[in-house]
């Protein structure tokens, strides 16, 4: 009968597993596309068959002693319960083998906190719940900065529609870096504390507020890798993905050159003679974007937690006090944050709009680009 | 060793229990206490388990079904805090209170009232942290470690009582800890010298002088966090001048000794339990004390291993890699004792041995996890994804959650004189057994694969093991309802249980008649 049993449940185990392998999941560390992420692999393995070979020898004596010395079988205890070699052999054995894997250990690390010798650096800026990837250095009026969050549709997490194939490891803007060059990232963040991972670069560092880490990687292979946040920052910590696409050089110089041509325009853009019809297309995918989060696409709010939009002493009050929340973040409730360091005029001037108008607000109000310049001069 | 029990059996009607329900209110008897503990625990076991349940449910397939984004996270948050707090260390000081007093032939605990005061704190604080999930806002929600300054400035506010009730909470677990300490200090009877101890009192005497080295920092930390969300002070805030990764410090110095005083009782039941089924003495007993004792100290210099993504400095990280390494050594010397008890033993399988052999096993498993982690290169994919929630479940579930389990079966007869329904403890424990594994294993590769802790929803490459995860989840918690009736069984209608039910147990507590009279060793036994 034991022997049935036994075998059923090898059947049913192997059964299993040639399910798992069909299925084609993925049960393992990735070697990812650098160097450093190949050794960190490497490690990885080294301690996992360190483990699997202990656990077979003191599991295999348990397992002997289970079968062999069991009362039924008419075992007598011996009263052996003491042995000075034999302790101190096993103190002595582990302890070199955790020293050894510590020592290969170590220079992978060094290798990982040389920040030295980077050919071009990028700010990594951690807000609740996207991040800002900034290229540092050059003409500080071209710089390249833009923000990138979650492109996945609300419906498709909602369950209303199916899910795609990188559901919610898709960005609007991924973060763009060329193959075969050391990039430095000084990593931070405005509100609370993010992480920045990215499996196939074994990079991970926490983006802390008030504190720049520092971090880098050297992309062998161009391609597209995901990654997510990965320290609890707040409701949508689960929706705050990472892409990094990685293009050859000259591809990625092209990228760049036509970033900059687009901040030029931008500055332009906040100048230009903007209608209320325009301000309100633009507020609308703005604001689901950037506010809707916390304020809901219908600007209801959560009760208790995000204050409504919808007939709110905001919204429907002086236009200065609209603008002043919305640039410098609110007072009371941290959650509110500084957006004036986030948007563009253009977008800050169309969600503003957009919000004493939707929702039955009907304020009639036109806030343009220009008058948040005004208002920031005037600050 | 001999026992004068019999010399106060006939007047046990003098010194017997208060009726109703002030007796429990007012008592001062340590297997009263004990045994309000472990229900207390018991309670929280299930309040803690069915958070866990609206988690794994929610997490049963990719998109958000049942409960939305705050919610979940203040699910995580309480379902950890309730836990830790609330079930595992309470079950801890009642197995305390029940036994250290009978296994060192002492009357009592050396401090009775204080002993009730730590007792009926508890409801007060789990009352005040339980009714948080009713209020404008929600309960806390940024997790058990409340990362600062996602749990101070951008906290909801019933941050405030979560506060209040951790500082209760500590005030409980100090004053336990001061008992216990008293107690096996002062009140061993005669030639129960320090290497006669049983292992269940020493790793009680070195988890307890861990509580009062580390609870204070805990109720400091949290004081920090009152000042800055009410006080307009910057411990934690970068604006100010503050830092949060201070705060990780000062949390991680409480919160590694904190896993280690969750798991150090448990070193002690398995040291008891297994030499008695093995029918064989507990092998390498000396080294039993020193290897907890080095576990104990080295829990002092690994915290940062928590932090290894912070950025702290690069002979930080070598230092803290290292040293968390070396606590293999002495854990591994606990593994290589309890397998070497076993082997060449008498070897029966009763329920409380099952869940012994089981703890060894699966606790070895959390331990492997944890050499990996301790790996700071490789670290940095392993951290914040489920491999770790997989190692420290292994740990904490299989591991200190079994042994207290182990302990129940072990001791129950002692508590209440009537015996438990074997097959139904079987059943029991394989039923948890398979659920345990079949939940936290597969969690192992999907933190591997990529996907980050506490997230309410996961790309769909992870879907198939969440789900697999999800039903373990389920068999566990169902199977706990088991445990509920096995032990209210038991006291109701078990068979009457001999003094000593377990042919190879050694110890005082098994000189004294089932159930342990009120009052016991009120003069002291003679140990030989």
């Amino acid at each position: 009968m034991p022997t049935k049993l036994f075998r059923r449940g090898m059947l049913l185990f192997a059964t299993l597993l040639a399910t798992l392998a069909q299925a084609d999941l993925k049960l393992n560390m990735t070697r990812g596309v650098t160097d450093i992420s190949n050794e960190v692999y490497g490690l990885h393995m080294l301690i996992f068959w360190v483990c699997v070979v202990i656990g077979i020898i003191v599991f295999g004596v348990m397992g002997y002693s289970i079968v062999m010395h069991r009362k039924s079988r008419g075992a007598v205890a011996d009263n052996f319960h003491e042995s000075v070699k034999v302790e101190l052999l096993w103190t002595i054995l582990p302890a070199i083998v955790v020293i050894a894997i510590g020592y290969r250990a170590f220079f992978t690390l060094e290798k990982m906190y040389d920040f030295d010798d980077s050919d071009m650096t990028v700010e990594i800026v951690g807000y609740q719940w996207k991040w800002r990837y900034s290229y540092l250095g050059g003409d500080a009026a071209e710089r390249v900065t833009y923000f990138s969050s979650l492109a996945t549709p609300r419906d498709q997490i909602n369950g209303l529609t199916t899910k795609g194939e990188n559901y919610l490891l898709e960005v609007d803007e991924p973060l763009v870096l060329p193959i075969g060059m050391k990039i430095r990232f000084v990593i931070s963040s405005a509100d609370v504390i993010h992480s920045w991972w990215v499996p196939q670069l074994a990079v991970k560092k926490d983006a802390i507020p008030g504190i720049v880490n520092e971090s880098w990687t050297h992309i062998n292979e161009p391609g597209t890798y995901r990654g997510q946040c990965t320290e609890l920052c707040g409701k949508d910590h689960g929706f705050m993905p990472i892409v990094v696409e990685a293009l050859p050089q000259a591809e990625f110089d092209t990228w760049l050159a036509a970033k900059k041509v687009e901040t030029r325009k931008l500055a332009e853009l906040t100048q230009k003679d903007w209608t209320y019809d325009e301000l309100m297309e633009l507020g609308e995918s703005a604001y689901v974007k950037n506010c809707a989060a916390c304020h809901q696409v219908d600007g209801s709010g959560i009760a208790g937690v995000f204050p409504a939009l919808k007939n709110s002493v905001i919204a429907l009050g002086p236009v200065e006090d609209h603008i002043d929340i919305v640039v410098n973040g609110s007072r009371n409730n941290a959650a509110m944050a500084a957006y004036g360091a986030q948007l563009s005029e253009v977008d800050m001037a169309a969600i503003i709009t957009y919000e004493r108008n939707a929702w039955g607000n009907d304020t009639g109000d036109v806030v343009t680009p220009v008058d948040i310049l005004n208002y920031n001069a005037g600050q | 060793m001999t026992t004068t029990t019999d010399h106060h059996d006939h007047d046990h009607e003098h010194h017997g229990p208060a009726k109703g329900l002030t007796r429990w209110i007012y008592t001062t008897n340590h297997k009263d206490i004990g045994t309000l503990y472990l229900w207390f625990s018991f309670a929280m076991f299930f309040l803690g388990g069915l958070f866990a349940m609206v988690i794994r449910a929610e997490l049963f397939q990719p998109g958000l079904q049942l409960i939305q984004p705050e919610f979940f996270n203040q699910m995580t948050t309480m379902h950890g805090l309730i836990m830790v707090f609330g079930a595992v260390m309470p079950a801890f000081v009642g197995l305390a209170n029940w036994m250290i007093p009978m296994m060192i032939g002492a009357p009592d605990m050396a401090l009775p009232r204080m002993n009730n005061l730590s007792f009926w704190i508890l409801p007060f604080a789990f009352a005040m942290l339980t009714s948080t999930l009713f209020m404008t806002g929600g309960a806390p929600n940024f997790g058990w470690t409340f990362y600062a300054p996602l749990s101070t400035t951008y906290a909801p506010p019933s941050v405030t009582y979560f506060i209040f009730a951790i500082h209760l909470m500590g005030a409980s677990s100090i004053m336990g800890a001061i008992n216990v300490i008293a107690t096996i200090l002062n009140m061993r009877a005669p030639g129960m010298t320090w290497m006669k101890l049983p292992l269940f009192v020493w790793t009680w005497l070195i988890t307890a002088f861990l509580l009062i080295a580390v609870m204070p920092v805990l109720a400091g930390v949290v004081t920090m966090m009152l000042m800055d969300i009410h006080f307009g002070t910057s411990f934690f805030n970068a604006a100010g001048g503050g830092s949060p990764v201070l705060f990780q410090h000062l949390f991680w110095f409480f919160g590694h000794p904190e896993v280690y005083i969750m798991i150090l009782p448990a070193f002690g039941i398995v040291s008891a339990i297994i030499p008695t089924f093995a029918r064989k003495k507990l092998f390498g007993y000396s080294s039993m004390v020193y290897a907890t004792s080095s576990i104990a100290l080295l829990s002092f210099i690994v915290w940062a291993h928590h932090m290894f993504t912070v950025g702290i400095p690069f002979a930080g990280e070598l230092f803290f890699m290292a040293a968390t390494m070396l606590i293999a050594v002495p854990t591994g010397v606990k593994v290589f004792n309890w397998v070497t008890t076993m082997f060449r033993g008498s070897l029966t399988f009763e329920t409380p041995m099952l869940f012994s052999i089981a703890f060894v096993v699966l606790f070895s498993i959390g331990g492997f996890s944890g050499l990996m982690l301790a790996v700071a290169p490789a670290d940095f994919q392993y951290h914040d994804t489920y491999f770790v929630v997989a190692h420290f479940h292994y740990v904490l579930v299989p591991g200190a959650i079994f042994s207290i389990m182990a302990s129940v079966y072990y001791w129950l007869p002692k508590w209440s004189g009537r015996m438990y329904n074997e097959t139904l403890g079987k059943t029991h424990f394989w039923l948890s057994f398979v659920g345990v594994n079949v939940t936290f294993f597969p969690q192992h590769f999907v933190g591997l694969a990529g996907m980050p802790r506490r997230i309410p929803d996961y790309s769909v490459q992870f879907a198939d093991i969440n789900m697999i995860s999800s039903m373990g989840a389920f068999l566990f918690g169902a199977s706990q309802l088991l445990f509920l009736f096995v032990v209210i069984h038991t006291i109701v209608a078990g068979k009457k249980a001999p003094a000593k039910p377990w042919e190879g147990a050694e110890g005082l507590e098994w000189e004294v008649a089932s159930p342990a009279p009120y009052h016991t060793f009120t003069t002291p036994p003679k140990i030989d």
